[in-house]
């Protein structure tokens, strides 16, 4: 592993900096990606929260779109989280129709999931891995709908009708959660992501 | 809090619209906005037409509510809990406390702790901030001078809060007592600004914005978000403008992207003189 691997944060739009200064404690190197030249040289990337409709335009207007799907298609290790997740997903639910997704994780994802603002909330998750429990921001969150195979779910929610739903799920090089690891300060999330980029410049090195 | 204030940290980087009707807020939502401001009238036009303005007919929230997937906002007369009270049920995402209406009440703005709904409010300076904040606003907007599409008001007040937050870092605890003092403002809160360099909830501009350089000058200060009150819509092309200052608030730290966005958008709002003004809307808050 790398003292410091190059990690990106796609910087278009949403809480960047929240996701910039977790990377930053952990010792990564932290590039605000917003044109597709950022994308060179990138050993990890973080899709922040955000506005999904809005950075799904944006990353068609900066060109970015493309390159960046590529890159996750040849294994990026990349951390999505709220918007970051549903822009990851195969299919994304209650979206505008033209919203753009990269399908770089097998799974189906509902916007706004749990409702307007005042159903946000916080809960604390048992998360498949880690020790502690985590605790977790729900900010208008999607959930996960359905799985493919080869994802694994990491962590679920359960709902008011006592059926559970996937909020942290994996399949290889892509991580994602519905909530906001990086308002809680909690970093093990990130560091799933940094082992990952670190040992794939070590192999490439 | 947290989660309050959550939803503003999603915000930032984005555009937040007016609207006055579902079309609009349609446009607004297809040019990028994170989020569209339901009124029933633009500040331009309560600012032409007079008489007391309040909050939009529940019915136009709804039905804009209805027609966009992203968060919506309204407004409140400032004080004017039972407005907030119906916002609440209506489930709005955000609610404005705003001096763009008419004020309700002339020595108190509303106990924000008491709503599960996140308040955002507006400030000229840092002590008029930190006082909503103590009263529970989860995000703070400049008031700037909402419907002159002129951004002078909105840089001075994005100034002078910036400005305080620098002099505060360097200030020593006989001085923080007194900074409390001089702002009316909670010592706590100067505390938390001394040590942390920035405001405890994100701020965003708002009032007079018309040009995708005009976004891009108030995110270079320091804004986090920008408003876009009668800017879009009191301009000859809203939909590419809308667009235009979505990119420009994107890239605003890239001037060859906000060039490229801001040729030929057509006229923007017409604008007005501060000095000509007969109402100052910022001048409301206490």
């Amino acid at each position: 592993m790398t003292a410091s691997p190059l990690v990106g944060v796609l910087a278009l739009q949403g809480d960047v900096a929240e996701h910039s200064a977790v990377l930053d404690a952990l010792g990564a190197t932290v590039r605000a990606v917003r044109r597709p030249e950022h994308l060179e040289g990138l050993q990890g990337l973080v899709l922040p929260g955000g506005e999904s409709t809005t950075l799904s335009l944006l990353l068609e207007s900066s060109g970015l779109f493309e390159p960046l799907g590529e890159r996750l298609a040849a294994g990026l290790p990349v951390l999505g989280t709220c918007a970051g997740m549903i822009l990851l997903s195969r299919q994304v639910l209650n979206g505008r129709p033209d919203q753009k997704s990269f399908g770089a994780i097998d799974i189906v994802t509902r916007r706004n999931a749990f409702g307007r603002q005042v159903e946000s909330f916080e809960s604390t998750l048992e998360v498949t891995g880690l020790s502690e429990p985590m605790h977790a921001v729900f900010i208008r969150a999607p959930f996960v709908e359905s799985v493919g195979e080869g994802v694994e779910v990491l962590a679920a929610v359960r709902r008011s009708d006592g059926s559970p739903r996937p909020v942290v799920c994996r399949q290889d090089n892509v991580l994602v959660a519905a909530f906001h690891p990086e308002l809680s300060g909690d970093d093990r999330l990130h560091r799933l992501l940094l082992a990952r980029a670190g040992g794939r410049s070590a192999s490439a090195a | 809090m947290r989660v309050k204030r959550g939803l503003a940290e999603m915000l930032r980087g984005g555009v937040i619209m007016d609207v006055v009707t579902a079309e609009q807020a349609k446009i607004a939502e297809d040019a990028g906005a994170v989020s569209v401001m339901a009124l029933e009238r633009v500040p331009a036009d309560i600012r032409r037409e007079g008489g007391v303005a309040r909050m939009s007919d529940p019915a136009l929230i709804s039905a804009i509510q209805e027609a966009v997937t992203i968060p919506v906002m309204a407004k409140v007369r400032i004080g004017h809990f039972a407005e907030a009270q119906i916002l609440q049920v209506l489930e709005v995402d955000y609610i404005d406390e705003s001096e763009v209406l008419t004020p309700a009440d002339e020595a108190h703005h509303i106990d924000k702790w008491a709503f599960s709904v996140p308040f955002v409010c507006g400030a000229t300076n840092l002590g008029e901030a930190l006082r909503r904040i103590s009263e529970g606003a989860a995000m703070i907007r400049s008031k700037g001078e909402a419907g002159t599409g002129n951004v002078v008001e909105a840089v001075r007040h994005l100034r002078s809060i910036l400005g305080d937050i620098k002099k505060i870092q360097t200030a020593d605890a006989a001085e923080r007592y007194g900074w409390a003092k001089q702002l009316q403002a909670p010592i706590d809160l100067v505390e938390e600004v001394a040590r942390t360099g920035r405001l405890p909830v994100p701020l965003f501009c708002a009032g007079g914005i018309a040009t995708p350089a005009d976004a891009a000058l108030v995110m270079q200060l320091g804004a986090e978000a920008v408003f876009v009150g009668s800017g879009i819509f009191k301009s000859e092309d809203p939909s590419r403008r809308a667009r235009a200052i979505v990119e420009a608030t994107a890239h605003y730290q890239d001037a060859e992207i906000v060039a490229k966005v801001s040729r030929g958008l057509g006229a923007a709002m017409p604008g007005e003189e501060i000095a000509t003004l007969d109402v100052k809307l910022a001048e409301r808050g206490w």
